[in-house]
């Protein structure tokens, strides 16, 4: 059985609490880098992290993008999305075609 | 694979041939399988851009009803209300294989299957924003899960693809090309043998001959000298 996480600022992950899935507010980079990894290796399969938080740690997550296992989804967080998530999306059509044909 | 010296031999040329023609073979299946590739993974990138706009436009709903909750209702009160939730999901993980890349689908399963028990909290100290909020997210929730599958899956086939047209390119570009080279050049130097050979006999064959004509030539005139010498 594998479990869902959801990582970000306080205001922007608490409602997922009631949905029952795992919460864990981060502010600072340091402690999203450390939490990221351990949740990696603990029966999380999808790890869902605003896109405010996952600008500060894109190292990190780019190494799990190869994976199977977490898949890690960007969110938009309160303040609004950042277009991060289209950009992932835009770079994976560039590594796989070679071409922007978006 | 330029630098190595070959030998010019058959041996060589019949061993050269038989990795071309699995060259060519190997490069042909890749081939297909990078088009069939890129074709699945078009329709999940187009599905996937669908899914990722719904989902934000979803989730920014969510969020501002969570603001217009959070003014209204302390944020002590909001902490307390969601501290404890009646809900919880777990994930069911199985793998589906497209063109031999194994790729997640998932399932979640809640504990409480009631759709009415994902509000944690008591309607009498808590706004009725709050519910809003916490209905929107869970709405969405369905299509965030849907997202992270496709959203996995895009990723993965693209490593796939990336690997794949590597693959073809350096058949195409660098194998077979070296591989008919070298072909070429055992061929051309075989062939070069072989008319030295050629050449080489032929001239043997001309100074025996020669050699002959004169033993017969010396002979006549022995002869002739012979009966000369009887006559007289």
């Amino acid at each position: 059985m594998y479990k869902i996480a959801v990582m970000g600022d306080r205001d922007s992950v608490l409602g997922f609490r009631a949905l029952g899935l795992d919460v864990f507010p981060c502010e600072e980079a340091a402690e999203a880098r450390r939490q990221l990894h351990q949740l990696a290796r603990n029966d999380y399969a999808v790890i869902y992290i605003t896109e405010q938080l996952s600008s500060q740690i894109a190292a990190e997550i780019q190494r799990y993008k190869d994976e199977v296992t977490p898949a890690i989804i960007l969110i938009p967080g309160k303040t609004g999305s950042l277009g991060l998530g289209e950009s992932a999306l835009q770079s994976a059509v560039e590594r796989a075609v070679g071409a922007d044909i978006l | 694979m330029a630098s190595t010296t070959i030998n010019p031999t058959r041996m060589e040329l019949t061993r050269l041939k038989t990795r071309r023609t699995t060259a060519i073979r190997g490069h042909k299946l890749l081939k297909d399988k990078r088009d069939e590739l890129m074709r699945q993974f078009l329709d999940i990138v187009r599905l996937n851009k669908e899914l990722r706009q719904k989902v934000e436009k979803k989730l920014m709903e969510a969020h501002s009803a969570f603001t217009v909750a959070s003014a209204v209702m302390s944020p002590e009160m909001l902490e307390q209300a969601l501290c404890y939730p009646k809900q919880s999901v777990s994930l069911d993980m199985k793998f589906k294989n497209i063109m031999s890349v194994n790729v997640p689908e998932y399932t979640f399963h809640t504990a409480n299957d009631d759709p009415s028990e994902i509000f944690p909290y008591g309607f009498a100290q808590t706004s009725g924003e709050l519910d809003d909020a916490v209905e929107a997210l869970s709405e969405v929730f369905q299509d965030m899960l849907e997202l992270a599958q496709v959203e996995k899956t895009m990723q993965l086939l693209a490593q796939e693809i990336e690997k794949t047209r590597r693959r073809v390119n350096a058949l195409e570009y660098i194998m077979i090309p070296e591989y008919e080279k070298n072909i070429k050049y055992i061929s051309m130097k075989l062939d070069e043998n072989e008319r030295s050979n050629t050449a080489r006999l032929m001239k043997v064959k001309d100074m025996m001959l020669e050699e002959q004509v004169q033993k017969a030539e010396e002979k006549k005139r022995l002869r002739a000298q012979e009966r000369h010498a009887a006559q007289q």
